[in-house]
């Protein structure tokens, strides 16, 4: 088994039909597998054990996710937005490699022996091989992928997903050539993200056309749309959430005529936003898609069917389940207590999941499986009795105040629904009496008013004094990471100096 | 010739053209057949006659399964024979809706 045969499969069926689109590029199915091989080729002849890469999206993007698959070496997709020195450590972590990178990015890389260096063109140019690689490794067991984690709460781990997880994903949730010839989906997804690599393999199984666009802008995503007739799109929440203030702001008509599906994952969604976008675009399918980089990406979809029951329902049980990720696609679900016992319907606890896509290893580090197969994700969450998974943050920002978990997630809905506030979030600040107490960055509306204490008596008069921010900052902005995860470590340190600061 | 059929495990057509890869199989030994002769590892080579009772022909991106449904094969590769668990044909599993995020 090698993920190489979701190209060959999609090159047999529909050699001629567009893979990928960028800008003026265009390349068939049957153009990029001959890249790939082309490039496998190269790679095997060089003797590195791995195929990174530092660039943008561009149709190198998934000629290198099949060239390393065919060559049989990893495929490694680094982080641009990282400093000089982070990415030469992580480099470091992945001798020899062929790294395809471009004459910007190349700039940050100190030369090294076990690194050879390819610009995208060159590598896009290589001489045309015969089918003689064309026969990959079987072996199931053999890493396919390996990504750094966004190291938001430490030193990047190295997470491995072998062939066998990514294609049980495939085949466990797309149905082969199920896309339509004038069907297209624009991925805005940072290449070095798991939505960016499930989007490449997705897109292949399902013979469809992958737009891409490097740089995301509201106004270039709708002109995108619009121009290659794009009838799927997948985004983070905050990339919508542009989206949405982009068309209300302007007035822009909300016309794109050929999109019947929205995807959104990679982060929490507004309810507002989600609710804003459905009345936006009423034709169009909304999926919510919660996954993991060590799940092989989705494991649980809220789909177009459930979010318009959700929206149209009185009863707040179904309404609620806007909120939520949906349910266990191809996968088991379960939720435990800090001792392991499972939890019922409505009891919040930790996110278990278990499946052949699930590889929940790191390099090194080893699987983190326990015995009978469950991985545990570190997202906190509760499933409703119909099985609707609904999160509550990572267990790792739980604020452990006087021995009482609390959630920075009610806290900050509570806030979030005062009119002038515009963003917020709660971390935990050392405290001498509580060990752990609540403290709130806010930031407002621009032209929004709210004293410490209204915003206090809020949280205080709908959950309960317990819960009540100790101490509440307000912040022009907050700290986000590229695809919209909110920076808690760094706000947690900015905090704690403050307030320390302050008491002094 | 009886063989383990493991998920992910792929196997090529000694008559025609198709490939298939497992994605759930029975434990135990079994024959895999296609136009009626047993199937090959995807490296090895071998001959035989496609029997006309096993020529319907497979497609590429189908799954196809055994009567209770405990064996699953998806075709990589279209060919002309039809597949078969020892000498009882395998059939095109209807398409469900699977939980697709795209």
């Amino acid at each position: 088994m090698n993920i190489s045969t979701i190209l060959d499969m999609a090159a047999e069926a529909f050699g001629d039909r567009v893979a990928v689109v960028s800008g003026e590029q265009r390349l068939s199915y049957a153009q990029l597998r001959e890249h790939a091989l082309s490039a496998a080729a190269y790679l095997r002849a060089s003797g590195a054990g791995y195929l990174a890469l530092l660039d943008v999206a561009s149709p190198a993007t998934p000629v290198a996710i099949f060239a390393a698959a065919y060559a049989g070496v990893p495929y490694v997709p680094l982080n641009y937005r990282l400093t000089a020195p982070e990415l030469n450590a992580l480099v470091a972590r992945v001798a020899p490699a062929v790294l395809v990178t471009n004459a910007e990015y190349r700039q940050l890389l100190t030369p090294h022996d076990g690194m050879q260096l390819i610009d995208r063109d060159a590598f896009m140019a290589l001489p045309i091989a015969g089918d003689e690689v064309a026969q990959p490794d079987e072996d199931p067991r053999a890493v396919a992928v390996q990504l750094f984690t966004s190291g938001t709460t430490g030193q990047p781990k190295a997470a491995i997903l072998r062939h066998e997880n990514l294609m049980s994903y495939i085949v466990g949730t797309v149905e082969f050539a199920a896309a339509d010839e004038a069907d297209a989906i624009v991925v805005t997804v940072p290449p070095y993200h798991i939505a960016g690599i499930s989007a490449v393999l997705s897109s292949t199984y399902a013979c469809r056309r992958m737009v891409q666009l490097p740089n995301f802008d509201p106004r270039a995503w709708l002109q995108a749309m619009r121009s290659e007739n794009v009838s799927n799109a997948f985004l983070v929440p905050t990339m919508l959430g542009r989206i949405v203030e982009h068309l209300d702001a302007s007035g822009e008509a909300p016309a794109l005529p050929a999109l019947r599906a929205l995807a959104y994952g990679g982060g929490k969604m507004p309810l507002a936003t989600i609710e804003r976008a459905m009345q936006l675009f009423p034709q169009v399918g909304f999926t919510n898609a919660y996954g993991l980089t060590e799940t092989s990406s989705t494991i649980a979809v809220l789909g177009p069917d459930d979010h318009r029951a959700a929206a149209a329902s009185d009863d707040p049980r179904v309404r609620r389940r806007l909120s939520s990720v949906g349910r266990a696609a191809a996968v088991e679900i379960e939720i435990r207590d800090d001792e392991g016992r499972v939890l019922g319907a409505e009891d919040a606890g930790m996110v278990y999941v278990r499946g052949p896509q699930v590889s929940g290893e790191y390099q090194s580090l080893g699987s983190q499986l326990d015995a009978d197969g469950w991985f545990p994700t570190k997202d906190r969450g509760y499933l409703d009795a119909d099985g609707y998974l609904f999160l509550d943050g990572r267990a790792d920002d739980v604020i452990v105040r006087g021995g009482e978990n609390i959630s920075p997630g009610e806290i900050e809905d509570v806030l979030l629904a005062h009119p002038a506030v515009a963003d917020v979030a709660c971390v935990a600040i050392p405290d001498a009496q509580w060990g752990e107490a609540v403290a709130a960055a806010v930031v407002l509306h621009a032209d929004g008013v709210a004293s410490v204490a209204e915003l206090q008596e809020l949280v205080r008069a709908r959950l309960r004094s317990s819960r009540v921010p100790q101490a509440v900052v307000f912040r022009d902005a907050l700290p986000y990471n590229e695809t919209g995860k909110i920076l808690r470590r760094v706000i947690r340190q900015e905090l704690a100096t403050q307030v320390a600061a302050a008491a002094a | 010739m009886a063989t383990a059929l493991k998920p992910g495990s792929r196997f090529k057509s000694a008559v025609c053209d198709t490939q298939v890869m497992v994605v759930k199989a029975p434990a135990g030994e079994h024959e895999l057949c296609c136009g009626g002769v047993a199937m090959l590892a995807p490296t090895a080579s071998g001959e035989g006659a496609l029997d006309a009772n096993f020529a319907s022909g497979t497609l590429i991106g189908k799954r196809y399964v055994n009567e209770d449904e405990s064996l699953e094969l998806l075709c990589t590769k279209g060919g002309q024979g039809s597949l078969s668990l020892g000498a009882t044909p395998l059939d095109v599993k209807q398409a469900k809706q699977l939980p697709s995020s795209d």
